[in-house]
């Protein structure tokens, strides 16, 4: 297997670091599964092999345990009501923000809860639309768009961090700009220190791309932003869960992830943002539980992060995260990491042996996250899922919520099979002889 | 025959590949004003599956007569997806072509109903002939949607020409 490096972009996030623990193994791997029963039962008549996790992870027991503690003891509204109850699903809802902030890095009030990753992705355009509209003050003018401003992204985004941009260009007059990606399915790094220029407000890119696996050099990008006074808004959703994610190192203004990727329960995504431009931002959605006075035609707003947390919260789903968090602590992300980067590297030296299977992105020995998207020369995405299906191997096809990336590099779909801390590599080589299985069946021949 | 092979029977894998009625389409407007000129009203239908992203653009002619007794004289598609859909597309014009549009639509709800029969009902190979293939689909709930496809499309085109 070949060995890692780590990467200057990525720096540990407090407290995931161990280096006392050994390097994950498979019997380390078969410890792990007996915590996710999700994985113990068979499909089509094999056992489940999950490698889907880039699309949703699994939960381990005391992620649902959490969930059920607090619904069986503590549920209440949070910050309302002073009885016992209310103050204990409080308490217990803060405390997770104050762990989920230190696992990437950030200060507690720099967390903001949203439902997923794209609502918070949303939350940011629409608080910058309403910036745009004047709203928020003088304060929120640094955040308002209009004609001759530009706002950058990248050709590998996932919809979610290209749609809200295209929409906040549409209401404000802004322009949308992307920077392309190369054959290899990396950046143009040429041109993007063409793309961001002087007329650049905003460059929103992803960490890790969740086709082609390529972590992005989130430091370069940074400094052609900064170059320009533009602000960063990252996409950390293939990255929080898999490696050690230090906001404040990799000095963004903005961060997203969600948290059914993280071995959370749905529902629950966060935003991060660093303080002072949370503070300067106007909220986006209003009602309840985000005000301070309320008259019969205007309302004053608290600080962040309440200020853009309106109505009722996500509590059992915070409470759920922390928990999945602290199962993430305590295995250690760099080891996580690791792991993911070693069956990551074998799906690709595997993937190689296969006639007629493309890699979509890097090769063997670069860099990449412990996922492979590949295209099968004369067989479509969804009949090679249906194939493996058949052998209970759970993997995504299709354009994986990335159609400009999919069509930039050739092809319509792709089957992407993505690996997490319970996956083996008895499940990784079961893939691969099971892909190879696929072109023969379909009477392809190479 | 494993449910695998029900699904994928030799008939679908071989429409998929020899994608009967496949054409480069040409631009439509020029397709109706040729049509019209012989007597035929023509319309296409472009469907996706949002979740694949497949895709099948089907045109039909359909000859004078009354609405019921009106013949589908011509299918015509194109489009890219998997085995399914293609395959689909394939046997639809094999199938289709040359009936009445009472006939086609008779045709289509049963191929729709048995589609939806989670495997319930066993297609009818008297009325479906060839179509009857795709019986295997309806037990895999995930791929309907991609055996419906150019049938979905069909259904549009037909309307939209009888409005003609």
């Amino acid at each position: 297997m070949t060995s890692f490096a780590p990467s200057s972009a990525l720096s540990p996030a407090h407290g995931a670091q161990h280096p006392e623990l050994a390097p994950l193994t498979d019997i380390d791997v078969e410890r792990i599964r007996n915590d996710f029963p999700v994985l113990h039962q068979t499909v089509n008549g094999h056992p489940l092999v999950y490698l889907d996790s880039g699309a949703t992870s699994q939960n381990p027991i005391s992620v649902m345990e959490a969930e059920q503690e607090y619904y069986e003891q503590r549920n209440a509204a949070v910050h309302r009501g002073a009885h016992t109850l209310a103050v204990e699903a409080t308490e217990g809802f803060e405390a997770a923000r104050e762990k989920v902030a230190a696992f990437v890095g950030a200060q507690t009030d720099e967390i903001v809860w949203t439902s997923n990753a794209t609502e918070a992705i949303n939350l940011l355009a629409y608080s910058f639309s309403n910036a745009s509209l004047g709203l928020g003050g003088p304060a929120a003018r640094r955040f308002s768009l209009g004609a001759g401003d530009e706002i950058v992204v990248t050709e590998m985004e996932h919809h979610a961090n290209l749609i809200p941009w295209q929409q906040l260009a549409l209401r404000t007059g802004a322009t949308l700009r992307f920077i392309p990606v190369l054959d290899d399915g990396t950046l143009d790094l040429l041109a993007a220190a063409d793309v961001v220029g002087p007329h650049t407000r905003l460059l929103a890119f992803t960490h890790g791309s969740n086709v082609t696996g390529t972590i992005n050099p989130v430091a370069e990008l940074v400094a052609l932003a900064r170059r320009v006074g533009a602000l960063v808004v990252l996409d950390a959703c293939q990255t929080v869960p898999h490696l050690p994610v230090d906001v404040k190192a990799l000095d963004v203004d903005f961060a997203v992830f969600s948290g059914h990727k993280m071995l959370g329960p749905t529902g629950i995504g966060a935003l991060y943002g660093k303080a002072e431009l949370l503070a300067d931002m106007p909220p986006f959605l209003t009602g309840g539980s985000m005000i301070t006075t309320v008259d019969m035609t205007n309302a004053e707003f608290l600080a962040p992060p309440q200020r853009f947390e309106a109505g009722t919260q996500r509590i059992s789903q915070a409470i759920a995260l922390a928990a999945a968090v602290d199962y993430l602590s305590e295995t250690g992300m760099d080891r996580v990491h690791t792991w993911e980067a070693q069956l990551g590297q074998r799906l690709v030296a595997g993937l190689a042996e296969i006639p007629g299977v493309r890699l979509l992105g890097p090769g063997l020995g670069v860099e990449r996250l412990g996922l492979a998207a590949v295209d099968v020369a004369g067989v479509h995405a969804h009949d090679v899922g249906q194939f493996l299906d058949d052998a209970g191997i759970a993997v995504r096809v299709g354009h994986h919520c990335a159609q400009p990336l999919h069509r930039r590099l050739g092809v319509t779909a792709s089957t992407r099979a993505s690996t997490y801390l319970y996956n083996t590599t008895d499940e990784v080589d079961l893939f691969l002889a099971t892909l190879a299985e696929v072109a023969p069946f379909f009477g392809v021949t190479s | 025959m494993s449910d695998l092979q029900q699904l994928y029977q030799t008939i679908i894998l071989e429409h998929a590949k020899a994608r009967h009625g496949a054409v480069e389409l040409t631009p439509l407007a020029e397709a109706v004003a040729l049509g019209a000129a012989g007597g035929l009203r023509v319309a296409e239908s472009h469907q996706i599956n949002t979740t694949c992203g497949d895709e099948v653009t089907l045109r039909v002619s359909l000859g004078a007569g009354a609405e019921t007794d009106a013949a589908v004289t011509d299918l015509v598609w194109t489009g890219e997806g998997c085995s399914i859909s293609q395959a689909s597309a394939s046997i639809l014009t094999d199938t289709l072509r040359g009936l009445s549009t009472a006939s086609a639509r008779a045709l289509l709800d049963n191929f729709r109903e048995m589609l939806r029969s989670r495997g319930k009902i066993e297609p009818d190979e008297e009325i479906l002939g060839d179509a009857a293939a795709f019986g295997g689909v309806s037990r895999y709930p995930a791929r309907v949607k991609c055996a419906m496809l150019p049938w979905v499309a069909f259904e549009a085109a037909l309307i939209e020409a009888e409005s003609h």
